[in-house]
């Protein structure tokens, strides 16, 4: 089957018969078909990990409540840590890049087509095999159960001695094969971003989107294969009696702790550099200048990726490390602050002077600044070991990643939603819930995150199912508990206007926003060719160009 | 469609891009060299933690000829993918063949030291740390060899059916850069194995 064979549903394939349209969407290799693919599936876990943690907050609403049992409990975070990280914002962030970046580098489609489909369908079945464990997590001996060892499963609980049964199994089977998806997907990524650009499109032209990936993807290929080395030793400990992490054979629990933690924190980077790429798109149409410090931006995001690659023991600061160690994880984990400081600074410089139109996609955007700064200020907090000593493993520590995963890279994805979902799908967004789910959904993250830092510093463990009263817990708890029912409000008003808009929408046409890079050349929803004829660029924002003949850009870069 | 035609004017401009089959194979090695660096880590750090024997000093042999087997298969696939770019596809197939053998003859050695380990030294992967973390890693590196024989014996079988033109040698190079890399490894694999850790 050929890429040349799809075309969108226009009102002839809509009247084709159901089951021809599912074999289409099944079979097909087109990048921007898999990147909904992508979108859509990661929606559906969103959903899902969104419940696995609403249930944890209604269990610790009150002290000594009974809502979930500590093993259901236990279940809930490893779910909710893993469907979050690997099922909802890795895929969603491939299914952004995969539909946008052809797109805008001005190609027909990505590098390798059918690698691009394989790598979804390993991602999505890798899904199903972590869930399935709710049914055959036991096996044969009955009741199902989940996996329920942290979404970090460290040594020796992930052992057959402390992990009977097959729960850890899908865990690691299904992060195995999705790895395999996510390996995938960076190496075509970084392929058609370095082989497939249009004419002119140099290096130095190329929209930051496309920059900042390539920085991911690359990242993804050095930190995700470590993951998946980790995961064959265990497997190699499960099934063949193995003792990479087995203690009392000489093992070491410390190494899986290092191995996942060498995946573990540029993946931080991974997911947040999309977000930036995202941001760095938005702000500038939406203060209708160019972006501040082009160079300067490319520069500290591949700063950020090498040093992003080596400050992975800072989660490790209370396993009890040398000094010399401890000093070289505090400096580099300082040292990342810089390139993100510079980057926070030309989005303000970028809006600085800037005719700013509030759209809803720009809303995201700024609360994405003040909020990933404020997830930064909290980081370098913990980037020093004597504090980590003390607030290591807090709700303190909780509080910070989630201002990051939530305050940072959830809403700049909003904005993403906003801003492209014209383009993809053809139709405006409602600005009007547009605006209602940002102030309910900013509502509801206030309420949940900033109050859960103060439990952490008073000294409440985090993975606890339940605590005393009398420690003064109880109050934030329950504060934190009534924003997760802004969140979900604002995420049901996000769902519902999604819909709503893609069946009675305003018509968006090519350009909606007057912006600059080249997917807004061609109509919305694109053709399955994309362009009819490929385009040439001479400057950084070709529509730009085109649009103001006598002030081009090329003239000043 | 309505698409603006995206042309704007611009003097003689040479437009050359990397191939996007070197680029995605090179991408692949970069990942796995990061899944090799995890298990000779691994490797390095348990040198000498067994808390049972065998030992690797009492029963590990460097495997010299079978190496010196491998490490040619560079040289044979190299001069085999020059060949089939200057358009000689006999030379081409018949190194490509000397490829093939000398790989699959290392890919024997593995196995035989490996029966030598299990039913004369009585060494399993489960015996203890040595087992556990000599048969991860020479392991993973026999997989990859017999991996790249598969793509060897694809590329020869195409050629016995005269398929294999001179316009396919970008691709038998993409083939052969994967092949390099399980060479270089091997490299990485014996010192750390039969030198450092003997």
């Amino acid at each position: 089957m050929s890429s040349d064979s799809i075309t969108w549903p226009t009102a002839q394939t809509l009247a084709s018969p159901f089951t021809d349209r599912v074999h289409e969407w099944v079979t097909t290799v087109d990048h921007k078909r898999l990147g909904i693919m992508y979108i859509v599936y990661a929606l559906f876990f969103l959903v899902i990990g969104g419940i696995e943690a609403t249930v944890m907050r209604i269990q610790l609403i009150r002290p000594h409540s009974d809502f979930v049992s500590p093993q259901v409990f236990n279940r809930m975070f490893t779910m909710h840590g893993t469907t979050m990280i690997f099922f909802v914002a890795m895929p969603v962030l491939f299914g952004f890049a995969n539909y946008l970046i052809p797109l805008m580098i001005g190609a027909r489609d990505m590098a390798f087509p059918r690698l691009n489909a394989f790598s979804f369908w390993l991602m999505a079945f890798g899904g199903l095999l972590l869930y399935f464990s709710f049914i055959g997590g036991d096996g044969l001996y009955g009741a199902g159960s989940a996996p329920d060892v942290g979404w970090f499963a460290y040594a020796p609980l992930t052992a057959r001695t402390f992990s009977p049964g097959h729960s850890t199994d899908y865990w690691t089977l299904g992060l195995l094969v999705s790895g395999f998806g996510s390996i995938g997907t960076a190496i075509n990524i970084i392929a058609t971003i370095l082989c497939m650009r249009c004419r002119g499109m140099s290096l130095g032209r190329m929209p930051l989107f496309a920059w900042l990936n390539l920085v991911m993807a690359g990242m993804v290929v050095l930190a995700v294969s470590p993951l998946t080395a980790a995961q064959v030793m265990l497997l190699v400990d499960r099934y063949l009696g193995g003792h990479f992490f087995d203690t009392q054979a000489g093992g070491s629990a410390v190494i899986w702790m290092h191995f996942f933690w060498i995946f573990g924190h540029p993946e931080v980077y991974v997911l947040v550099i999309p977000a930036f790429a995202f941001v760095s798109e938005i702000i500038p149409v939406f203060s209708r200048k160019a972006i501040f410090g082009y160079p300067v931006m490319v520069a500290a995001t591949v700063c950020i990726g090498f040093i992003g690659m080596s400050v992975w023991a800072h989660h490790m600061f209370t396993v009890g490390m040398n000094s010399n160690a401890n000093t070289f994880f505090v400096l580099s984990t300082m040292a990342i602050s810089v390139p993100t400081g510079i980057k926070i600074f030309n989005w303000l410089a970028t809006m600085w002077g800037g005719k700013i139109d509030f759209k809803t996609p720009m809303l995201f955007c700024v609360a994405f600044l003040f909020q990933f700064l404020i997830a930064g200020l909290t980081g370098i907090m913990l980037s020093a070991a004597p504090f980590d000593w003390q607030l290591g493993n807090s709700y303190f520590v909780v509080a910070h990643f989630h201002y990051v995963i939530v305050g940072g890279i959830l809403f700049a994805l909003f904005g993403a939603f906003y801003y492209w979902f014209p383009k993809i799908s053809g139709y405006m967004c409602n600005e009007t819930l547009g605006k209602l789910h940002f102030w309910l959904f900013l509502i509801g993250f206030h309420l949940t995150f900033d109050f859960m830092h103060i439990p952490g510093l008073l000294g409440m463990p985090r993975r606890i199912y339940t605590y005393e009263p009398g420690r003064g817990w109880e109050i934030w708890n329950l504060l934190a508990t009534i924003g997760v029912l802004f969140q979900a409000a604002g995420v049901l008003v996000f769902v519902g206007n999604l819909v709503w808009s893609y069946f009675r929408g305003k018509y968006a046409g090519r350009d909606p926003w007057d912006a600059w890079t080249l997917e807004w050349s061609t109509s919305s929803p694109p053709p399955a060719y994309n362009f009819a004829v490929i385009p040439t660029v001479r400057s950084r924002r070709p529509l730009w160009d085109l649009k103001h003949p006598d002030d081009p850009d090329w003239k000043y870069e | 469609m309505n698409v603006i035609p995206m042309t704007l004017p611009q003097p003689e401009l040479k437009w050359e891009l990397p191939s996007r089959g070197r680029v995605g194979m090179l991408s692949l090695i970069a990942a796995e060299s990061a899944i090799f660096t995890i298990f000779v880590v691994a490797y390095l750090f348990y040198i000498g933690k067994s808390l049972t024997g065998p030992m690797p000093s009492e029963v590990l042999r460097a495997p010299v000829l079978y190496t010196i087997c491998l490490l040619s298969s560079s040289v044979t696939i190299h001069l085999a993918a020059r060949a089939l770019r200057q358009g000689s596809i006999t030379i081409f197939g018949t190194l490509w063949f000397v490829t093939l053998a000398l790989g699959a003859t290392f890919l024997f050695g593995t196995a035989k030291e490996w029966h030598h380990l299990i039913y004369d030294e009585g060494l399993t992967i489960s015996t203890n740390l040595f087992g556990t973390t000599y048969y991860s890693l020479v392991g993973l590196h026999a997989f990859h060899v017999a991996v790249g024989l598969l793509g060897l014996f694809a590329v020869l079988a195409f050629t016995l059916f005269g398929k294999v033109r001179r316009e396919h040698a970008e691709r038998v190079d993409v083939l052969s850069l994967y092949w390099h890399f399980v060479d270089s490894v091997w490299v990485v694999v014996f010192t750390v194995v039969y030198v450092i850790g003997r």
